[in-house]
């Protein structure tokens, strides 16, 4: 494959020929021989770097994305690879960032000189943030696949692109959702208690819902931020208790998420609803089926595929019967990878201008997800947001928007 | 003398790496060996030379990458002025924490534990007020230049931390072959007896804290220059603590070049686990601890403590009766 | 400003919480307070022990309760195993070394942990999980009651242990006098190893009190051992019933710090309270020097 040693071999960095330091001198011994056999066999695999956090703290999370990304490239070689050359075979290779970004970044350079195409990554947006502006240095295409910061798209690197919402889209989103849900049901809803996790997703959702929910005629009566881990819970239901709300708007990780719902429980806290932003419920099914009852009526509004897409249905049965938790980790990772394909599908090639360009200026539709066909901006997919969903009678349903809707909002709970 | 000539070899030799290795990978895994060892000298000063075990050094480099990210971000304030502002606020911090601790004479264990105490409530504050970004962190806004301290090529960011490094091993060759230091071993050694001889103990120990602390600082606005974003755990976690510590103990503390060696060690290990066990998440860490277990077992010196006593071994005689008139 | 109804529940609360919080420094005021071991790995084996928990629940049914009579000592024999076998072996008596295979070995426990228990987090469903106690009003849950039950019987056992036992009083001799204690005869390794498993088993007990009420996952000990040694100073080091006090008051302090400071910047409250103790009164609040 001609331009993969192309970037491999001669691409002029600094005066000096990039090359790998390990294969260094062979390579290069050969490089100048004409270009070997041992590479032109590499040209039947398309090599996409995949770093998650598959170790430390958000261990859990990390490994969803990788099983995703995983299940993707097996799905995509499985219906014949990538036609356009020649049936081309996707190659994962892993990286584990260990939840550090310095350890992501890292892994991207070893990555870029082992010769990937492109990379899947992140998960957390600070990881995300490193892994992408690392890529960038070398123009390596590079799609971000659940990190929700909009800095990471913001800041104008043109190799970066993330194809589902991040908290800007989804806050606007789950403030407007919620003020549909409420009018229809005669406007309940007048107060609300945000209780979020003090890192990046929980502090920015929290900061643009506490700005929002007032226009929506819903007053924000407190904004708890919690520490990672709280080990107890019971002064934030006690307080919760106290103020009354009509809504609690909890967005925070599974972990904090399940010890607030437990205690919710005992201290006898009651609201009109429950409206997770960014985790919930309501978008866990391994909560759904070991809290049944607890999770009964709670709202999400969350990344969540289209239950009305036999492509996205497929995928969760594939998933599932392989024994996969089906959460939303998973499916945006398959669809982050699956972009990056198509986009290295359209530019027969992989040529890093060719396929950014062809990401930039994908129409893929092929997603399962409620977005549209992908419409980029700055690196953005336009048409991504998240939906409504609520645990009704033990299952998880969309509520909205309509046109995904697999069951009507049961407003306020009870 | 000689060992400062021996210094400058090293570094000069480590100033090869850019001409001879084209990979950015590996120039990123010399740039993080650096720094790992710019971290554990900096811990070395105050652990290795003066006895007393910080568990919190993250204090001193978050708040020197805070300040170097801050300044820019809220301020304005070019990153070379966040460069020696983040060492002084550091220093700082550093001068605060030791002046409420050595003032009461908390020693071993109980310095350990309010260093990290003292850390945690940094990470705690940052997450709280606005100006660092609390929660949300802050990102350093990408404009790669000169005059920005921020750089396109690794090259760059190896030069910057290859100077602060090197200084940082100046000031411990100097601690070594000086009347400071003389006094800060000798508090290390005994403390009720360096006081017998008159020694001030906490002017020594307090020389020493502020040291430490401002090198730790000049590594925090390293790693904020060279990836742009810090949150709380990042900048005051307790990782940057333990990578402190655990480089200098490795490497043999209250060595000069321990903490080198003892950068080199992890990352070497690190890397070799992670190119042996494959993709398991998990098994490579694993190997990593067992493997470290394993050092201290047959390195109880650390390896600093492995050379010297093979250099011993090789016959120099000379050496064993010097260091006994020593 | 929280409303003043809810205090005394979160002062109640805040109690039992601390009970849990005693049970981890139980364990780690006899290994810190009496060996002067900084065990890095007292969180991972926290964990470990919180998987057998899990798994003796999952697997074959055993309740968490019934199962105070498996895991802890069984965590009594790792714990001695990993004394004698590792850490007294490759810390050649140097703190710095015992800190470092402490640290790796908890880095080997959590990892290999990771690799076969997964990442996944979990949680044990028993009868009791939701079940409360109405005590002035507060709703308790039923699993941090018997916590607290169950952390002054630990303290009251261990008391027992160390003041009349001869593996008590030797515990104590070596503590005092490493040197004095092997001249005369007692074997100074096996001391070391058998406290050391004493303050793992107590891990146990805590691994069986806590699962009820809380989870598990590979990292879910981190959370607790900082806490842990706040305790263990604040209540002085090597004093039992230090450390259940210690425990009731940070999580006090804990509590009222999250209601009058907010639930993240609270947390400052327990290291404030901590560097305070250390420097104005560094032998902990009922400490003697062991």
């Amino acid at each position: 494959m001609k331009t993969k040693t192309t970037d491999r071999l001669v691409r002029p960095q600094s005066g000096i020929a990039r090359r790998d330091f390990l294969a260094g001198a062979a390579a290069l011994g050969v490089a100048s021989a004409g270009f070997p056999a041992v590479l032109r066999a590499q040209s039947d695999t398309v090599k996409i770097g995949l770093i998650h956090p598959v170790t430390g703290f958000i261990s859990f999370s990390g490994s969803q994305c990788r099983t995703g990304a995983q299940m993707a490239i097996d799905d995509i070689n499985a219906a014949g690879g990538i036609k356009s050359m020649g049936g081309a075979m996707l190659e994962a290779v892993l990286g584990d960032s260990q939840g550090k970004p310095e350890i992501g970044a890292q892994e991207v350079s070893k990555m870029v000189e082992a010769g990937v195409a492109g990379f899947v990554a992140g998960y957390s947006s600070a990881i995300s943030l490193a892994t992408s502006q690392e890529a960038a240095k070398s123009n390596t295409p590079h799609v971000v696949d659940v990190g929700v910061s909009d800095q990471i798209t913001s800041r104008g690197l043109a190799n970066t692109f993330r194809f589902s919402p991040g908290y800007g889209k989804v806050a606007e989103v789950a403030v407007s959702n919620l003020d549909t849900i409420n009018k229809a049901a005669g406007s309940p809803a007048k107060s609300a208690m945000i209780v979020h996790e003090e890192s990046l997703f929980g502090t920015g959702t929290a900061n643009l819902l506490s700005e929002k929910l007032p226009a929506i005629g819903i007053e924000v009566l407190d904004v708890i931020k919690h520490a990672n881990p709280t080990r107890d819970f019971t002064n934030i239901a006690l307080q919760i208790k106290s103020k009354q709300p009509d809504l609690i708007v909890p967005a925070n990780y599974y972990n904090e998420y399940v010890l607030l719902a437990r205690t919710l429980q005992q201290q006898k806290v009651e609201a009109k609803g429950i409206y997770s932003v960014l985790g919930g419920a309501a978008s866990s099914y391994q909560f759904v089926n070991e809290y049944p009852q607890a999770a009964e009526q709670i709202m999400d509004c969350n990344h969540w595929f289209d239950p009305k897409s036999d492509v996205a249905m497929e995928r969760k049965k594939a998933a599932e019967a392989k024994g996969v938790i089906y959460t939303y980790e998973v499916f945006l990772a398959y669809n982050a990878v699956a972009f990056l394909a198509d986009a290295i599908e359209r530019a027969g090639s992989t040529d890093k201008d060719a396929v950014i360009a062809a990401l930039a200026g994908s129409t893929w539709d092929k997603h399962g997800m409620p977005y549209g066909p992908t419409k980029m901006e700055n690196g953005q997919n336009m048409g991504a947001q998240p939906v409504n969903t609520q645990v009704q009678n033990g299952a998880i349903e969309v509520i909205f928007p309509k046109e995904f809707a697999s069951a009507e909002a049961v407003f306020p709970m009870g | 003398m000689r060992s400062l000539l021996f210094l400058f070899a090293v570094f000069v030799a480590i100033g090869a790496a850019p001409v001879l290795i084209a990979s950015e990978f590996w120039l990123d895994v010399v740039i993080m060996t650096l720094y790992a060892a710019l971290l554990g000298q900096a811990w070395n000063i105050l652990g290795g030379y003066g006895g007393q075990f910080s568990f919190g050094h993250a204090a001193y480099f978050g708040t020197g990458a805070y300040t170097v990210a801050v300044l820019q971000v809220q301020f304005g304030v070019n990153p070379w002025i966040g460069l020696v502002a983040g060492g002084l606020t550091a220093g700082a911090v550093a001068a605060f924490i030791g002046f409420s601790t050595f003032r009461y004479g908390l020693r071993g264990s109980y310095f350990a534990l309010v260093t990290l105490a003292f850390a945690e409530v940094l990470r705690i504050l940052s997450n709280s007020v606005d100006f660092t970004g609390a929660g949300v962190g802050i990102l350093i806004p990408l404009e790669r230049s000169l005059a920005n301290l921020q750089f396109a090529s690794k090259i760059s960011y190896f030069w910057l931390i290859w100077t602060m490094t090197l200084a940082a091993f100046l000031v411990v060759w100097w601690i070594g072959n000086s009347r400071f230091g003389a006094r800060l071993m000798a508090v290390r050694d005994n403390e009720e007896a360096a006081r017998a001889l008159g020694v001030d103990a906490f002017r020594v120990k307090m020389g020493a804290i502020v040291l430490s602390g401002v090198f730790s600082g000049l590594a925090g606005v390293f790693y904020a220059q060279y990836l742009l974003y810090l949150d709380p755990s990042i900048a005051y976690g307790p990782a940057v603590s333990i990578e402190s510590l655990l480089v200098p103990i490795i490497g043999g503390m209250g060595t000069l070049f321990g903490p080198l060696l003892g950068a080199a060690a992890i990352h070497a290990v690190s890397e070799f686990t992670s190119e042996v066990t494959g993709d398991a998440p998990g098994i490579s860490l694993a190997v990593y601890g067992a493997l470290l277990v394993v050092m201290v077992t047959f390195m109880p010196r650390g390896l600093a403590g492995l050379v010297s006593r093979l250099g011993a071994r090789r016959g120099a005689r000379a050496l064993a009766v010097e260091r006994r008139h020593a | 400003m929280p409303d003043l109804a809810i205090i005394i529940p979160s002062v109640l609360n805040g109690i039992t919480t601390g009970a849990l919080y005693a049970l981890v420094a139980l364990g780690l005021t006899l290994i810190y307070g009496v060996l002067h071991i900084i065990n890095f790995a007292h969180g991972a084996l926290l964990m470990l022990g919180l998987y057998a928990v899990y798994y003796l629940k999952a697997r074959f049914g055993i309740d968490p309760y019934v199962a105070l009579l498996i895991v802890p000592p069984a965590m009594f024999a790792l714990g001695y195993a990993l004394q004698r076998g590792i850490i007294g072996r490759a810390s050649h008596g140097r703190d710095e070394n015992i800190l470092l295979v402490t640290l790796g070995l908890a880095i080997v426990i959590e990892n290999l942990s990771l690799f076969f228990f997964r990442s996944d987090t979990r949680i044990i469903d028993t009868p009791y999980s939701f079940e409360t106690v109405d005590i002035l009003g507060a709703f308790l849950p039923l699993p941090k009651v018997v916590a607290f039950a169950g952390a002054i019987v630990t303290a009251a056992l261990l008391w027992l242990v160390m003041a009349r036992t001869d593996l008590g009083r030797a515990i104590r001799a070596v503590a005092k006098e490493k040197k004095g204690a092997a001249l005369v005869g007692i074997d100074t390794d096996h001391v070391y190893a058998m406290s050391y498993g004493l303050g793992i088993a107590c891990l146990g007990v805590a691994a069986c009190l806590l699962l009820p009420s809380y989870y598990v996952n590979p990292q879910v000990g981190h959370g607790f051992v900082l806490i842990a040694f706040t305790i263990v100073v604040l209540g002085g080091m090597g004093s039992f019933v230090g450390a259940l006090i210690g425990g009731f008051v940070i999580g006090v302090i804990e509590a009222m710090g999250g209601l009058f400071l907010g639930e993240s910047l609270g947390q400052i409250g327990i290291f404030a309270i901590f560097i305070l103790v250390l420097i104005f009164r560094p032998t902990g609040l009922l400490g003697h020097r062991v």
